[in-house]
């Protein structure tokens, strides 16, 4: 199943559904990194709202795709984490550290126009 | 006929379980003579409890129609109960009176009371019928004693059950405003925790804080325990996990009132404190937040 | 001793079965009544079980149970594979309480996640995990 990925100006969108396999988050972290390098993004937004379980691999990928992201010179914000999969991941020992995090869309292009605002 | 979801007896079976009372044993000639005879003299007998109740001065908490009106049912279902050799109507019965009477602040030792008071009027008045055929009353008692047990034991339990189910609702309403979130600004939340936090409770304060954060689009959240006296390694890590969870919703957590025992539970298991944000009490938390959030409260700018 | 009512058996041999195990289990635990914070605990605990079957064992088996006792409603989770087992149980329980998923099986997160805990493993045998989440409060229906 593919993640749509969508263009805003500097920013990259991706919306993840639900029951994603393995081999989906795979294709979104390369199909990121190559549109991130195509497109000369600043900032990649992944929204996980419909992501009703977040494991201990979907968490290692996400971390991996901001690390790989970072390295193009973009950030990475992973909005949309509901509080039973947050309480869950936690559980778990998940904290996606190192990776940037908001409530949800809104906040995460807030959040992002604020830190390039200061920048420039 | 319905059937019955009851465990087999073994670890873990919190409810008492009885064989069904063997028919052979009570041959039902005999038991339809007791039933009778409980039937025939239940004006009687009941106004004999009903003496013996006040006397020993039990259920003082209902008035005396209200007594009545309630001896009359458990009567009529004990004596139900002994005719069928079947107890789930009664043990209904007893759910259902106990969830009437608790709240008027009656208590298991008279329930129990009652129903054994109940249970000596009826012996009694079975020796006064049998006593010139011994063999006959040992027959009916024999027929009578484990029944009546039974019964005692089932009202009780029902009873005991009743009682459990609303303590734990009260104890979980008590949490409930116990831990209220409190939004003091936009996107500031306040979490003041006071008194003992149990490792349930801790859980619940923080699925109640993430519901929160999402609800008011929170962006930063003061969690306040000056009031917390202690905190074992358990709940220590709740509040670690609720300061993480939190993260992943967006929202900056500050923690003030950090005593230096529980500082010191903190750092026993791991976490490092220059990384969590800490203030030393609730006023000092709030300005910082609100410079996080960006409020200018004294008018120095902070350049970020 | 509980009462098993009703058995789902999910065979576990690709990454695509780990989220038909847990979608079913996240769908049982809501038949059960289970709590939206405990449903995806236990959607989450059978998804990293699912995923160790799938990373060290190739393939096994997750069975999923409702579970009865006399007073409450609870789901059993079984995984089992005929892998190469775990060396050390005990290292792999180990609680780091920072599992950064990276290494190790997860098996201390997995443990946090649930009510009760079992598991055996013998090497060049396999290795079976149980556990159990109870719902919360129940006297209601």
């Amino acid at each position: 199943m593919e993640v749509p990925i969508l263009k805003q100006g500097e920013f990259l969108i991706a919306t993840i559904q639900a029951a994603l396999s393995d081999a989906d988050l795979e294709h979104l972290r390369l199909a990121l990194v190559q549109r991130v390098v195509r497109f000369r993004s600043r900032a990649v937004i992944v929204d996980v709202t419909a992501m009703d379980v977040m494991d201990s691999f979907a968490s290692r990928t996400l971390r991996e795709i901001a690390l790989m992201i970072r390295l193009r010179g973009a950030e990475t914000v992973i909005v949309g984490i509901q509080p039973e999969v947050a309480f869950a991941m936690v559980q778990l020992g998940l904290t996606l550290e190192g990776v940037g995090t908001a409530l949800d869309l809104e906040e995460g292009l807030a959040y992002l126009n604020q830190k390039f605002k200061n920048i420039n | 006929m319905a059937k019955r979801e009851s465990p087999p007896r073994g670890a873990g079976s919190k409810e008492p379980n009885y064989p069904e009372l063997p028919r052979n044993e009570a041959p039902p000639e005999l038991l339809r003579e007791l039933v009778a005879h409980l039937r025939q003299n239940r004006t009687h007998l009941r106004e004999e409890w009903l003496r013996r109740i006040s006397e020993t001065r039990l259920l003082t908490a209902m008035t005396k129609e209200e007594i009545f009106a309630e001896a009359t049912s458990v009567y009529d279902s004990y004596v139900e109960a002994l005719e069928t050799g079947t107890f789930e109507a009664l043990q209904a019965y007893a759910r259902n009176l106990s969830e009437r009477i608790i709240p008027r602040g009656v208590e298991t030792h008279e329930v129990i009371g009652i129903v054994l008071l109940l249970r000596d009027v009826l012996a009694r008045s079975l020796f006064a019928k049998y006593q010139a055929d011994s063999e006959k009353l040992n027959r009916i008692l024999d027929a009578y004693e484990p029944a009546a047990n039974r019964i005692a034991n089932t009202v009780a339990v029902g009873f005991v059950q009743e009682r459990e189910r609303v303590i734990r609702q009260q104890q979980e309403a008590i949490r409930e405003l116990s831990t209220p979130v409190l939004q003091v600004r936009e996107r500031l939340l306040i979490l003041p925790i006071i008194g003992v936090i149990d490792p349930q409770r801790a859980r619940q304060l923080t699925e109640q804080l993430l519901r929160g954060i999402r609800t008011n689009r929170a962006k930063v959240v003061v969690i306040d325990i000056t009031g917390v006296a202690a905190m074992d390694v358990t709940v220590a890590n709740h509040l670690v996990q609720t300061v993480e969870a939190s993260r992943l919703l967006g929202a900056t957590v500050i923690v003030t009132g950090l005593s230096p025992e529980i500082a010191q539970t903190l750092v026993t298991i791991g976490v490092d404190l220059g990384k969590m944000n800490t203030v030393g009490d609730l006023q000092g938390g709030i300005e910082q937040a609100e410079k996080l959030l960006g409020y200018k409260v004294v008018p120095v700018s902070d350049p970020r | 001793m509980a009462v098993q009512v009703g058995e789902i058996r999910v065979p576990i041999n690709s990454d695509q079965d780990i989220v038909l195990a847990r979608q079913k289990g996240r769908s049982l635990a809501a038949d059960a009544g289970f709590s939206a914070v405990d449903s995806t605990l236990i959607a989450t605990a059978i998804s990293e079980l699912a995923r160790n079957i799938v990373s060290y064992a190739k393939k096994g088996e997750i069975i999923l149970q409702t579970l009865r006792e006399s007073r409450r409603k609870g789901i059993l989770i079984i995984a089992s594979d005929n892998g190469p087992g775990i060396p050390d149980i005990r290292l792999a329980l180990r609680d780091g309480f920072s599992t950064s998923g990276s290494l190790g099986l997860g098996l201390p997160g997995v443990r946090r996640l649930v009510d009760e805990f079992q598991i055996a493993s013998a090497i060049g045998q396999g290795t079976v995990v149980k556990v159990t989440k109870w719902r919360q409060d129940q006297q209601e229906e």
